[in-house]
Formats: C-alpha cells, sequence, structure tokens
C-alpha cells in the first residue's frame, strides 16, 4: 500500500467530562473519496474539525502527508474546509470569495484573477464573479465554497455535511458534480454525512461511527453486503434481523435462524468473528423474494402472510408475517411486467437463500 | 379611530419642541405670544458665551469618551453572548442588560456615594463618564447584539481555513460586517452622553455639562430665548444623529443579506 495521505492513530477527544472520540486509528490513502457516516452526535464532525485543525486532541496522534500535525494551527495546515453553512462572506463578491486564500499569494494580481476564473468555471459559475455572494442561491454557494477551498489546491477537502441544506433533486445533481469533480482534480476528499444512501453513492471507502468510535471501515458493497455488526447493519440500508442461535461446525458456520430453519454459512458471512450461541441474523429485503402464483424455485422457501403493502410505483414493499419470525419480513419487489401486487392477509410463500444471510456480532 | 389617536399622540409630543425653534427666532426675551418678530440674536450670544462654550466641551468630550467606552464594552459582550457559551451566559447578559430600566436618579446617588464616600475621589468629567458608559452599555449591547448574531460563526474559521490569522479573520470578516453596528451603537451613545442630566447633575465636579448648565440658565429669565435657541440646535443634531445611526444599521442589515428586525427608529 503506497503511504497513506492522513494517518491517525489512537486519537481522543474530550469536551470536559463527554468523550467524543474514543481512540480513532485510521489511514486515508491519496486521491481516496473518504465518508465518515454515522448519526448525529457519533463525533463525525469533531473528527473532520480535528483534521482541518479548529479543534485540538486529546491524546494521539496525527500525520497529513507525513508531518505531524500538532500544534500546526488551521492556517497552516494543506486542508481546506467545505463547511455545511458554506459560510460564504456576505460583503464581498463571488469572485473575492473565491480568492479570498490568495490575499497572501505573492503572484500578481491578473495571474490570480485567472486563478478565481478558472476556479469558477470548474464549479459551473462561470461569469459570477461580479455577483454579491450574499444574493446566491443555496446550490450556488456550495459551489462557490467548494471553488473557494479547492483553489489553494489543499491535499484535502473536507466537507461537512456539504448537501445537507439542499433540496432533494439539487442534492441528488450536487453529488454526481462532486463525484466527477473529485476524479478531475485528483484531491483527497473528506465527506462527514448522516445520509447512508449520499455516503454510499460517493465514497471509495466509508468509515462508519457510533458514538465516537469506528464500527466499520470498509468500501460501500462490503459495507452494505458484509456489515460486522448489528448496528452497522440497521444503519446502512434496511436489514431484517432475526434471532439465531450458532451451533459449531465444519470449515463454515451453522446458524438455526428463528423461522427460517437449519442454515450453513460461510465464514466471510460473518464479518465480525463467529462464537457459539445465541446470535442476530440479518437478510436484506431484495434478496428476499415473494413466489407468486405458478413460480417455482431451487431456493429455500417459507409461508407467510402479507401484513403491509406498500406500493412505490417501480418497487413494492410488503411486510410478511412469517411463523417462527417476532417481526414481519420486509421484502422489496420489483414490479416487473405481469406481477400482481398481493393484498394484506395473501398467504404467499417467500424464497431466500443461505448466501445473503449475515451473522451479526451483538 | 386609530389614526385620531395617533394624530393627537404626536401632537402632543412635538408640539412643545416645535416651540423651541418658534421662541427661538422671536424678537423678544419673554417667551409668550404673539411673537415679537424674527431675530438671531439669541444665537450670536450664544455664540460670545465662554461659559457655554465650557459647557459644551466638557459635554463633547464626555460623550465621545463615552461612546467609545460603551461601544468597545457592547463588542465584548455582544461577541461573547453570540459565539461562545459559558456555564451562566443567560443570566449574566440579563443582568448587562439590567441598567436600560434602572432609574438613573438611583444610579446617580449610588454612583455619588461610592465615588466620595467609599473610594474618597474628586468628582470630574470621568465620574460623569464612568456613569453613562454604565447607562449607555446596554444600548450597545442591544444594538451590537442584532449585528453579531446574523454571523455564522463558520465564517471567521472559514477565513482561518483559508490562511488568515485569528486576529486577520476578525478584522477581514466579522469588522466589516459588524461595523454598520459598530458606528450606530456610537452614535447612538454619543446622544443619550450629550443630553443627559440626571446623573451629570449629580456627578459633575466644578465645571457643568451643558444641560447642567441650562438647567443653571433657566434661574434667570432674560436667558430663556438663550436657552431657546440652545435647544433648537440640539434638537437638530439629535435628529440628525439618530438617523445617520438608523441609516448605518439598516445598510448593516442589507449587506448582510438579513430580514431587518426592528432597531430604534
Amino acid at each position: 500500500m503506497t503511504r497513506p495521505l492522513i494517518h491517525l492513530e489512537s486519537i481522543h477527544k474530550y469536551y470536559g467530562d463527554y468523550h467524543a472520540l474514543r481512540g480513532i486509528d485510521l489511514d486515508i490513502r491519496p486521491g481516496e473519496f473518504f465518508s465518515l457516516l454515522g448519526p448525529s452526535g457519533c463525533g463525525k464532525t469533531t473528527l473532520l474539525r480535528t483534521i482541518a485543525g479548529f479543534e485540538d486532541v486529546s491524546s494521539g496522534n496525527m500525520f497529513i502527508d507525513g508531518r505531524d500535525m500538532k500544534r500546526v494551527p488551521a492556517n497552516q495546515r494543506p486542508t481546506n474546509m467545505v463547511f455545511q453553512s458554506y459560510a460564504i462572506f456576505p460583503h464581498l463578491t463571488v469572485a473575492e470569495n473565491v480568492g479570498f486564500g490568495l490575499r497572501r499569494d505573492p503572484r500578481p494580481k491578473a495571474e490570480k484573477a485567472k486563478a478565481v476564473e478558472e476556479a469558477l468555471e470548474m464549479v459551473g459559475l462561470r461569469g459570477y464573479g461580479k455577483r454579491a455572494a450574499h444574493a446566491l442561491s443555496g446550490g450556488q454557494r456550495q459551489r462557490v465554497a467548494l471553488a473557494r477551498a479547492l483553489i489553494l489546491k489543499p491535499k484535502v477537502l473536507l466537507l461537512d455535511e456539504p448537501l445537507s441544506a439542499l433540496d432533494k433533486k439539487m442534492r441528488e445533481q450536487m453529488q454526481v458534480e462532486l463525484i466527477r469533480l473529485q476524479r478531475s482534480v485528483g484531491i483527497t476528499f473528506i465527506l462527514v454525512t448522516h445520509d447512508q444512501e449520499e455516503a454510499l453513492v460517493m465514497s471509495d471507502r466509508i468509515a462508519v461511527m457510533f458514538e465516537g468510535e469506528i464500527g466499520q471501515m470498509a468500501d460501500p458493497e462490503t459495507l452494505y453486503r458484509r456489515p460486522n455488526s448489528r448496528r452497522v447493519a440497521e444503519f446502512i440500508g434496511k436489514m431484517n434481523i432475526l434471532p439465531g442461535h450458532v451451533t459449531e461446525g465444519g470449515p463454515g458456520v451453522t446458524v438455526d435462524v428463528a423461522g427460517l430453519g437449519r442454515a450453513e454459512v460461510a465464514t466471510e458471512q460473518a464479518p465480525g468473528g463467529v462464537v457459539a450461541g445465541d446470535t442476530a441474523v440479518g437478510i436484506r429485503p431484495e434478496t428476499l423474494a415473494i413466489l407468486f402464483e405458478g413460480e417455482e424455485t431451487t431456493r429455500r422457501v417459507v409461508e407467510g402472510v402479507v401484513d403491509e403493502v406498500v406500493y412505490y410505483g417501480d418497487m413494492t414493499y410488503y411486510d410478511v408475517r412469517v411463523d417462527g419470525v417476532p417481526e414481519p419480513l420486509n421484502i422489496s419487489m420489483k414490479n416487473l411486467i405481469g406481477r400482481p401486487v398481493l393484498d394484506v392477509g395473501t398467504r404467499t410463500r417467500v424464497a431466500w437463500d443461505e448466501r445473503s444471510l449475515v451473522v451479526l456480532a451483538r | 379611530m386609530l389614526r385620531g389617536y395617533a394624530v393627537l399622540y404626536l401632537i402632543f409630543l412635538y408640539a412643545p419642541i416645535a416651540l423651541l425653534p418658534i421662541f427661538a427666532f422671536n424678537d423678544g426675551s419673554i417667551i409668550a405670544f404673539p411673537l415679537q418678530g424674527f431675530t438671531t440674536r439669541w444665537f450670536s450670544e450664544l455664540w460670545t458665551n465662554s461659559a457655554l462654550h465650557n459647557a459644551v466641551q466638557n459635554s463633547l468630550f464626555i460623550a465621545v469618551m463615552t461612546a467609545v467606552f460603551a461601544t468597545l464594552l457592547g463588542i465584548c459582550a455582544a461577541r461573547a453572548g453570540a459565539m461562545a457559551s459559558f456555564p451562566g451566559k443567560q443570566g449574566i447578559l440579563g443582568f448587562v442588560m439590567l441598567p436600560l430600566v434602572l432609574p438613573e436618579i438611583i444610579v446617580a446617588v449610588s454612583l455619588l456615594i461610592v465615588l466620595r464616600q467609599v473610594l474618597g475621589l474628586q468628582l470630574s468629567n470621568w465620574s460623569v463618564i464612568a456613569a453613562h458608559v454604565l447607562i449607555c452599555t446596554p444600548f450597545s449591547i442591544a444594538i451590537l447584539n442584532g449585528a453579531f448574531q446574523n454571523l455564522d460563526p463558520a465564517m471567521e474559521e472559514a477565513a482561518m481555513d483559508l490562511g488568515e490569522s485569528r486576529w486577520s479573520a476578525f478584522r477581514l470578516i466579522t469588522l466589516p460586517l459588524v461595523m454598520p453596528g459598530i458606528v450606530s451603537s456610537l452614535l447612538i451613545s454619543f446622544t443619550i452622553s450629550l443630553d443627559e442630566f440626571i446623573i451629570a447633575f449629580f456627578l459633575t465636579g466644578t465645571n457643568p455639562t451643558m444641560p447642567v448648565y441650562i438647567w443653571g440658565l433657566l434661574r434667570f429669565p432674560g436667558q430663556l430665548p438663550v436657552v431657546m435657541a440652545l435647544g433648537t440646535i440640539l434638537v437638530a443634531l439629535s435628529i440628525i444623529l439618530l438617523t445617520i445611526a438608523e441609516y448605518y444599521r439598516r445598510r448593516g442589515l442589507a449587506r448582510a443579506g438579513v430580514a431587518d428586525t426592528g432597531g430604534f427608529l
């Protein structure tokens, strides 16, 4: 592996008695799009702010590009930040905002003006330089904040929930633009978000944080398919959680799943490790399938009763009650041609597969 | 109905003030109708009265000093209120605003006792300044609170993130954004101090301020038209200063692109 651009070693942060960061170890590679994901209050923003230099760490080591960041203030770090509120300077023009970081740059004025124009063009705001910053829309402010941070060509761009203030449509558009921008400039991005979908869409790797700790750090697919714990599984996407019981055995793992029966799973389906005894078993709604009239399968089948139906146009979401399973199973079905939408109370068969089970630690 | 009340109220409020310029230009030493004719004699008498000049000088000195100190204190309090958080913040900020509703006579008497009896100091312009700062600071805080609360605390951080030091971030970002509030606070504190009477009456030393001097003049009926002339100038000056202060306050809001929520005018 190439030398990490950011290296964090057992970072702790206390606010008085409150233990905000509890031993964060983290390596971020150059050019990576890295996300810190977690519920509010999990410490993700605190971690981002310690990297930016706005917060001191209580203990631990931080290196950026091989340089120890101890007592290096924010204005001397090779990082720039896009704030949640954008923090656009309202008394300056767009061009003055974007060029703010070049104040101490010794280059001649004309060159700096050109750099500003290029930065504006990069975020799609060509020709907006003379406008008053406070008159911009939310999406435009976001772009100005991006241009202002990127013009300094930082080693790392830190983004603190940059899309949370935008409406859904604008947010999705900016997600795509951010990914494209990151690829074209090649700068390492660290994104803080509480939106798991946003993290999955945009990131190369994601660290899921809970209560000041990293619960799991992996690429989006691993995180989704192989969560290492119940709280990660429940935070990322939707997951049916069933009680189970692991009995030791063989090269794989044998687990009794409530309502579904005994199943053999591979060891990588238990990424959090396996201990014999009671456990939780997860299965995603899209890996379960309703068997409609006349459909047959080689997969395993259980019977149940439709408890609730939510019709979404392209998809239908069912809750199906199965004997022995405490909570109804969530099942999502694509509305393909010829597929009916079942009524509540219909008896139906549900197909499932041993390969889509995840044995969850804790 | 409401309109009728409003008109009556305005007449009640401003009719006495309207008498000031009328009699200031009236050619007669008795304040009574009918008017005697136009003159600027009383204004020229103001011009040659050296005791009045001293009083005006005192008042200007006191008002300028008061404005500067009250505004400096106001900046500190408003910034702390908007950006910092500390235990007991609400209570402390509430207490800071208390002099706004404290009777001035009480402030005056208690300060007189503290200065003379407890500290054993001589009364001077500085004792008046101290008391005026006390009553002006809440006004200053009220004005500056508006300016600081509209500020996003992330803006100073953003400036630091872009390479500026803590001080230059304050100077380049926060200061220009709150400057209209500062100007407005300076002008209002100046105006309040300039025509404050009760405290000045208790705490001036040997040389009176202008309101105290005017009060002294009232004992001589022949001097009344001169007082009228002086009053006319003061009213004009107050109106001009308050208008400028309000102009700056509104410009500040417009600059930061936020909606207007109150103010003094």
